[in-house]
């Protein structure tokens, strides 16, 4: 009687809205299995992160102000005051930090497996969008607390987007609100931050999602090479098989938060106060440091160049090459070994890896 | 064939028609918002001129940051009891810079930049001195002004 009634309001909304293609699209997708196998529950485990992200965010918002007068005292309240508000805030913390080191994995292991080859190239164009967005996000919200070390990693922040030729002054203004980084600057981040990033965020992951779905996992080059030859790669389905381990990880992953956010909570640090002098121990957050760490390197001058310029147009270079990498890797298309972008990749992150050690030695 | 050139010419005229027409329409719809994004220029009073301590304030060797203008200062006590005052705004990124009295120079934590007491960038990254002060004591009062 019950199954008669669940496949009457199937056939219904099946007919209404397709549900069947929906089931499709969902059941179709196996996931292989080799000893990497896994790099593939990164993405999922930035998604359950980013999930975190949303329903704390939404929590935030309750008792946030997004004032100079009282976004600190606003924030305070939430950690002192407000039932279990220490806890939601510490996790929010921890696990937008988390998930930024979750989307750095997933990345580099899509780089190294050389995922991103064809038919994944807007896929991977997508997944860097989302980096950059995520690292946004990571930007405008650190200065929401409005905190001495905030305030200051804000000003120098901006001030190097600002110090671009010809676009830099416009982009300045648009970021700060103004000439100096004030309430104003507070207001447009959290704008930014609770409304603008977010949306742009859900068009971006439900194309990258559904991208992910429609091809599968990709195989590594050498199991790829294999299937070319006839030879047939083990597979797991997707759902149920596959979901059920991303749930196994993602408990532990919560596990761990709640772990971190009640043994170290967040700290809040002191107020903004645009008088005073730049604090000693000043650091952006961990994912910037490799870059802030570079500046310091560079001296003032490089023959006629000002030295920070040069070390912007670097980043901003290795940014546009992140975007166009499934386009000038065409080895890894024809299924061959590239040994040139496996150097490339490791450079990279080791680069990143001592930097930021020298950054938090120093 | 005169009636077909006509025909083409008339749809090439639509087309520009509804492409001009819709880019107008664009063009008065986004410029507003991009105009909104960018806050009005507030008339600020130029400020020439603050006073930034008071004698007695300050002992030898050390420095306080003061306000002129919307931009920070710094007003410097030097060991030899002498004032001097700098923008505080460092010239590598705008971040504040404080007095070190250990070393007796002017020290940004931002990158690590130092100034002397001249305002000189002498080390780290910061590409410029600092723009130097004139300090006036007027009876109880350090007044500190622009030069020039």
């Amino acid at each position: 009687m019950a199954s008669i009634k669940y496949q009457n309001i199937y056939n219904w909304l099946d007919e209404r809205v397709g549900l069947r293609s929906i089931e499709e699209l969902a059941r179709h997708k196996q996931v292989p299995r080799h000893n990497r196998t896994i790099w593939y529950y990164f993405g999922g485990m930035t998604l359950f992160l980013f999930g975190i992200q949303a329903v704390t965010g939404i929590f935030l918002l309750l008792y946030y102000r997004p004032t100079a007068e009282a976004a600190y005292e606003s924030v305070k309240f939430i950690s002192t005051e407000v039932h279990f508000g220490w806890l939601v805030r510490s996790v929010h913390s921890w696990s937008a930090n988390l998930m930024i080191a979750a989307l750095f994995v997933h990345m580099f292991s899509v780089f190294l497996l050389k995922s991103y080859r064809r038919p994944r190239e807007v896929t991977w164009i997508t997944g860097v969008i989302l980096l950059f967005i995520s690292l946004g996000f990571g930007f405008s919200g650190y200065l929401l607390p409005w905190n001495k070390l905030a305030y200051f990693a804000t000003k120098v922040g901006t001030d190097i987007a600002g110090s671009l030729p010809v676009i830099g002054g416009p982009i300045l203004t648009f970021l700060r609100g103004g000439e100096e980084v004030t309430g104003a600057t507070l207001t447009r981040f959290f704008g930014m931050h609770v409304a603008v990033l977010p949306m742009v965020t859900a068009a971006m992951l439900g194309i990258h999602l559904y991208l992910v779905q429609k091809h599968g996992m990709a195989l590594p080059i050498k199991e790829a090479r294999e299937e070319s030859q006839g030879k047939t790669i083990e597979t797991i389905p997707f759902i149920p098989d596959f979901l059920y381990r991303d749930v196994i990880g993602w408990i532990l992953a919560l596990g761990i938060l709640v772990f971190l956010a009640s043994i170290f909570p967040w700290e809040l640090g002191t107020k903004a106060d645009p008088l005073a002098s730049a604090p000693a121990g000043i650091r952006p957050e961990w994912f910037f440091v490799f870059m802030f760490q570079t500046l310091k390197y560079i001296p003032a001058k490089i023959l006629f160049i000002e030295g920070e310029l040069l070390g912007i147009a670097g980043f901003s270079l290795a940014g546009l090459i992140l975007f166009f990498i499934p386009f000038l890797d065409r080895k890894s298309n024809d299924l061959k070994d590239n040994r040139l972008f496996l150097i490339l990749g490791v450079v990279v992150i080791l680069y990143i890896i001592v930097l930021t050690i020298l950054g938090y030695s120093s | 064939m005169e009636n077909y050139e006509n025909g083409q010419s008339r749809r090439s005229f639509l087309n520009w028609l509804l492409v001009g027409g819709f880019g107008s329409l664009a063009a008065a719809t986004i410029y507003p918002l991009v105009r909104f994004i960018y806050p009005p220029e507030l008339p600020q009073a130029v400020q020439n001129s603050v006073v930034a301590a008071k004698t007695g304030e300050m002992p030898p060797n050390s420095g306080k940051i003061f306000k002129f203008g919307t931009k920070p200062g710094i007003l410097i006590r030097t060991k030899g009891d002498e004032y001097r005052a700098f923008s505080a705004v460092c010239t590598h990124l705008q971040c504040t810079v404080q007095y070190e009295e250990s070393r007796g120079d002017i020290w940004c934590a931002c990158h690590n930049g130092r100034f002397d007491l001249s305002g000189k960038n002498i080390s780290g990254p910061p590409p410029a001195p600092l723009e130097v002060f004139n300090v006036a004591i007027r009876g109880e009062e350090i007044i500190v002004s622009k030069k020039g």
